[in-house]
C-alpha cells in the first residue's frame, strides 16, 4: 500500500494544515478540492464526521469504518471525539503520509485544535486556514449564539478564505474584506468563490522544484483564476539567516500567502503571516526559494529585497 | 395453566409513591412484578403465597432511580481513591478522604508498593486540590512517589489530569517550547505535570492507565457498577454517553442478562461524529436489541462544557471572574435536526447543558422543531441545566421538557462557583430545584457518577438541604421537601427516561424494584437524610443485600 517510506517524512513532522470556519462556508468543497489537487502527495484528511463532510464519491476508492482510502495514495478519517487518539495513532498505520489537512468542526476553535496538535512531536502546524462566507460572515458574528465563536475562529487564522464572492455585490464584498481584515488582523485574506484556491497554498511547494502549473488553477471553467496568482523563484545566498527571511516573508505588506525555502539543511514554510522553521528533506537543493502571492498583491519588490544578505534598510511594511 | 408462586413480603412500612395508596404493609411480586400494596388480607386474595418477613423490620420504597451517570464509576474503582471525601468502593470498603496533599501522596505511596514491577503504570482518581488552598500539586509531588513508573491522577471533575516526570516524558511533554492553555509552565520552562483538558489528557492518559480502549468496554466495570447501585438502593441505572459500539453492547446485553445482575441499565447512545440521520437509525436499531436489565435506543447530546472548566456557555454577564465564554460542542443546525428526526420517530433526546446560554440554544432549537414535528409527549431531557433561571423553566414548562438537575455539584463545588464562576447570586440560583417543581417541569435529580459518588438519597440531601463542603447554605429558596425530592429519585428520574409506567412506585403491574432501607427517610430529620442505611435492594423480585454482593 504504501511507497517508498525512507525519504516521505523528511525533517520528521508532518505538517498540519488546520481548515476551520462555520458550517456552510465551503470547508466541504475545499478538501474535495484538495484532494484532487493532491497530484502525488499522500494526505491524510482527517475530518470531524463524514456526514456532514461527504467526500465525493468518485474519489473514494473503499471504505472501512472510520476510514476512507482516496484515489491517489490519501486517506481520509473522521475523529469525532478522539482527535489526538486519530493523530496519535496515524504516523505508524500510514507511515507513507506526507501531510495532515485537518478540517475542524463548524463550532471548534481553530487556535484551540492547532494548540493542541503541537503537543505532539509527530506534527508541525503548518497554517490555520479559516473559511468565511462573504454573504453571512457578519450577520453570524452577530448572531447571539455563535458571535464570539465566529470572531473567535477568524482571530486564530493565518489565511482567511473569503469564499462566495460570485455572491455579493462588489461594495459589499469591499466591505466584508475590510471587515475580515479587522477581524484577522494577523491574516492575509484570500477572496475566493466556490474555494477556488491555489492547492500549493494549502498543501505545500514541492521541495527544490520549479513552481508548478498546480500553483495557477486548473479547475475547469474558472478560465480567469490562472491569472490570480503570481509566483517567484529565486536564488537565495548561503549568508543569508533563515529565520531573518521567514520574519521577512511573513511581514505584513509582502503578499506573500505561501513560501519555501531550502538553506542550510533548514526548510523554511510560510503561510499567511506564520512561518516555521524544519529540517530539509534529504537531498533537496539548497539555495531556493519559491513564492506565491496574488498576483494584485505580491510585492516582487520586498521579496527580493528580503532574501538579501545583509540588509542596511528596513522592508517596506504597511 | 399454573401461575407462578407468589411471594408477600412484609415490612415495616412501604412508601409506594402511588398517591392513591402512599403507604402500606405488604407488597406481593409474582414473576418479577407487583401484584399490589396493601394489607395482607387484600393480597391474600390473589391466592397461595409464601410470607417473607425478612424485610419485617425495614423500609420499603421504589427503588431508586439515578438518571444521569456512568457505568465508568466501576471502572475507575481499580485505580486508587485520592478524592477528599469518605466514599464507599463497590466492595463497601471506605476509603477515608485525603486532607492535604501530603495525605494524597502518601497513599499514592501505599499503592506503589503493592506494584511489583518497576514500570508498571500507578493510576489514580477522585484529587480536587480546590480543597488543599492555593497551592498546585507538581510533578515533583508525584515523584517522591515514584521516578520509575508513570503515575496519572484524574481530577474529581474528570477534566483534569496531574503526572509525574516519568509520565510526562512517556508522552513527549517533557521539553521546553510547550505552548498549550491547558499546560501551565514552571520557572523551569517545563510542564508542571497538570495536564487541562480533553487533548492534553489523551496524550498522558495512554501511559498512565486510562486508555480509552480498556474504558469503553470494561465487563468488570460494569459488574461493580451494580454492586455499588444495590449498596445505593438503586434498581435502574442510566449509563449516560456511551459509543455503544457492537462488541460493548454484546457485552453489556450479555452480563446484564445473567441472572444475578441486580440492575437495569439504561446506556444512551453519545451524539457525535454522525449526521442527525445516522444517529437516529443507530439509536431505532439498538433500541431493537434491548432486553429488560438493558435498555437501548436513547440519544445523548453534548451542547457545552462545564461551569469549573469555564468551558459551558453564559449569557450575559458570562464569568465571575472574568474568563472567556466556553465552547459549543454541536452546532446549532446538528441540535435542531436531530431533534426534528427524533421526535418524528419517536427517538428520546437527553441534551447535556450546563451554562444558562447553552440551555436557552437547545430551548430555542427545541421550540423550532417542535413546530416542524409536533409531538405531544417527547420526554426531551435538559441534563445539568444547572444555571436555567426562571423563566428558562417556565419555558422548559411549556414545551414539555423536563430537568435532571446536578444537586451534588452545588455541595461538592458550589463555594467555587460562589467565589469565583459564577459569582453569589447566580451560584444560590444553580440547581434550581424548587423553581422547576413550581413551574411544572418533571425534575429529576442526579449524582453524575463518577464525577460525584452515586447515591440517590445523598443527592436528595443535597437537594433538601443545599449545603456546600464549606458548611454554607446556598439558595435555601431552591430548597425541596423531603417528599418532593424522594419522588424525584424515584418516578421523577423514571418519567425522564419514558419508565414511569414500569418502574418508580410501588403498585399493581409495575416491576417488583424496591430500595430497602434500614431507617425511614420520612422520619429521620432532613438535615441527617443522607445518614439513611440502606440494606440493599430487590430487583425484579430478587432480593440484593448490599453485604452479600
Ligand atoms: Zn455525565
Amino acid at each position: 500500500m504504501s511507497g517508498e517510506v525512507s525519504g516521505a517524512r523528511p525533517g520528521g513532522r508532518l505538517p498540519v494544515t488546520v481548515i476551520g470556519g462555520y458550517l456552510g462556508t465551503g470547508k466541504t468543497t475545499l478538501v474535495n478540492r484538495l484532494l484532487r489537487a493532491a497530484d502525488g502527495r499522500r494526505l491524510a484528511v482527517l475530518v470531524n464526521d463524514f456526514g456532514a463532510t461527504p467526500i465525493d464519491r468518485d474519489l473514494i476508492v473503499s471504505s472501512s469504518g472510520d476510514t476512507l482510502e482516496i484515489s491517489g495514495g490519501c486517506v481520509c478519517c473522521s475523529y469525532g471525539s478522539d482527535l489526538m487518539d486519530t493523530l496519535m495513532t496515524l504516523p505508524e498505520q500510514r507511515p507513507d503520509i506526507e501531510r495532515v489537512v485537518l478540517e475542524t468542526s463548524g463550532v471548534a476553535l481553530p487556535g484551540m485544535v492547532a494548540s493542541a496538535v503541537t503537543l505532539l512531536p509527530a506534527y508541525r502546524i503548518d497554517g490555520i486556514v479559516v473559511m468565511a462566507d462573504v454573504e453571512t460572515v457578519r450577520t453570524m458574528a452577530d448572531d447571539a449564539y455563535l458571535d464570539d465563536t465566529i470572531t473567535r475562529q477568524l482571530a486564530a487564522a493565518d489565511l482567511v478564505i473569503a469564499n462566495r464572492c460570485d455572491l455579493v455585490n462588489e461594495t459589499s464584498l469591499q466591505e466584508t474584506l475590510a471587515w475580515l481584515a479587522t477581524q484577522s488582523p494577523a491574516a492575509r485574506i484570500l477572496p475566493a468563490t466556490r474555494a477556488e484556491i491555489a492547492p500549493d497554498l494549502l498543501l505545500g511547494l514541492r521541495d527544490g522544484a520549479a513552481p508548478r502549473r498546480s500553483a495557477t488553477l486548473t479547475t475547469p471553467g474558472a478560465p480567469d483564476a490562472a491569472s490570480l496568482y503570481d509566483s517567484l523563484e529565486l536564488d537565495v545566498p548561503e549568508t543569508v539567516d533563515i529565520t531573518e527571511l521567514g520574519r521577512r516573508l511573513s511581514a505584513p505588506g509582502t503578499g506573500v500567502l505561501r513560501a519555501k525555502g531550502i538553506l542550510n539543511h533548514a526548510a523554511l514554510h510560510v503561510v499567511g503571516r506564520r512561518f516555521e522553521i524544519d529540517a530539509a528533506p534529504a537531498g533537496a537543493k539548497s539555495g531556493r526559494l519559491v513564492v506565491i502571492g496574488l498576483r494584485s498583491r505580491l510585492d516582487r519588490r520586498a521579496v527580493e529585497q528580503a532574501v538579501q544578505p545583509s540588509l542596511s534598510t528596513s522592508l517596506r511594511s504597511d | 395453566m399454573t401461575l407462578s408462586p407468589i411471594t408477600i413480603f412484609r415490612a415495616r412500612r412501604i412508601l409506594t409513591m402511588n398517591p392513591a395508596r402512599p403507604e402500606a404493609t405488604h407488597v406481593a411480586v409474582r414473576d418479577g412484578r407487583i401484584l399490589g400494596a396493601g394489607p395482607l388480607e387484600e393480597l391474600a386474595g390473589w391466592g397461595n403465597y409464601t410470607l417473607d418477613e425478612r424485610f419485617a423490620d425495614k423500609v420499603l420504597m421504589p427503588g431508586f432511580v439515578e438518571g444521569h451517570s456512568h457505568a465508568a464509576e466501576g471502572t475507575f474503582w481499580r485505580y486508587t481513591y485520592l478524592g477528599r471525601f469518605d466514599r464507599m468502593d463497590p466492595e463497601g470498603k471506605v476509603w477515608k478522604g485525603a486532607e492535604s496533599i501530603e495525605d494524597v501522596v502518601t497513599r499514592l505511596q501505599e499503592a506503589e508498593r503493592t506494584l511489583a514491577s518497576p514500570t508498571e503504570v500507578l493510576a489514580g482518581w477522585g484529587l480536587d486540590p480546590i480543597y488543599y488552598g492555593d497551592r498546585r500539586v507538581v510533578r515533583a509531588d508525584f515523584d517522591r512517589v515514584s521516578t520509575t513508573r508513570a503515575i496519572g491522577v484524574m481530577h474529581a471533575s474528570g477534566h483534569i489530569f496531574n503526572v509525574n516526570t516519568r509520565a510526562l516524558e512517556l508522552a513527549g511533554l517533557l521539553r521546553p517550547g510547550v505552548n498549550h492553555p491547558g499546560i501551565p509552565l514552571g520557572p523551569d520552562g517545563l510542564p508542571t505535570g497538570e495536564l487541562k483538558g480533553p487533548e492534553a489528557m489523551t496524550i498522558v492518559g495512554a501511559h498512565v492507565g486510562f486508555d480509552r480502549e480498556a474504558l469503553a468496554n470494561d465487563e468488570e466495570g460494569l459488574k461493580r457498577f451494580a454492586k455499588l447501585c444495590v449498596r445505593q438502593g438503586v434498581t435502574t441505572a442510566t449509563d449516560l454517553a456511551n459509543l455503544l459500539p457492537d462488541d460493548a453492547v454484546s457485552m453489556m446485553a450479555r452480563v446484564t442478562g445473567e441472572a444475578s445482575f441486580p440492575v437495569r441499565i439504561v446506556s444512551f447512545r453519545r451524539f457525535q461524529a454522525l449526521t442527525p440521520e445516522q444517529v437516529v437509525d443507530i439509536a431505532v436499531k439498538l433500541k431493537a436489541k434491548s432486553t429488560d436489565r438493558l435498555r437501548l435506543g436513547a440519544i445523548k447530546l453534548f451542547v457545552d462544557g462545564s461551569i469549573q472548566g469555564f468551558s459551558a456557555r453564559l449569557r450575559w454577564p458570562g464569568y465571575y471572574n472574568g474568563a472567556p465564554n466556553g465552547l459549543w460542542y454541536t452546532p446549532p443546525e446538528a441540535i435542531s435536526g436531530l431533534y426534528k428526526l427524533a421526535l418524528q420517530k419517536g427517538v428520546l433526546v437527553h441534551s447535556h447543558t450546563n451554562g444558562d446560554q447553552a440551555t436557552e440554544m437547545a430551548l430555542d432549537c427545541l421550540e423550532g422543531a417542535l413546530l416542524d414535528q409536533p409531538a405531544r409527549d417527547h420526554r426531551f431531557t435538559l441534563q445539568h441545566c444547572q444555571l436555567a433561571d426562571a423563566a428558562q423553566f417556565r419555558r422548559m414548562a411549556r414545551l414539555g421538557m423536563c430537568a435532571n438537575l446536578f444537586p451534588n455539584h452545588h455541595f461538592y463545588w458550589g463555594d467555587q462557583h460562589y467565589e469565583t464562576t459564577v459569582g453569589p447570586e447566580r451560584a444560590m440560583r444553580m440547581n434550581a430545584c424548587a423553581t422547576a417543581l413550581a413551574s411544572g417541569v418533571p425534575l429529576a435529580i442526579h449524582s453524575d457518577a463518577p464525577v460525584t459518588p452515586l447515591g440517590p438519597i445523598f443527592t436528595a440531601w443535597c437537594a433538601v438541604n443545599r449545603l456546600t463542603a464549606s458548611g454554607r447554605t446556598l439558595g435555601t429558596s431552591e430548597a425541596i421537601s423531603v417528599a418532593d425530592a424522594l419522588r424525584t429519585i424515584t418516578l421523577g428520574a423514571a418519567w425522564t427516561l419514558r419508565l414511569d409506567g414500569e418502574v418508580g412506585s410501588i403498585e399493581c403491574g409495575k416491576r417488583a424494584d424496591f430500595a430497602v432501607l434500614e431507617d425511614d427517610p420520612l422520619e429521620i430529620a432532613p438535615d441527617k437524610l443522607k445518614d439513611v442505611r440502606i440494606w440493599g435492594t430487590v430487583q425484579g423480585g430478587r432480593p440484593f443485600p448490599a453485604n452479600g454482593v
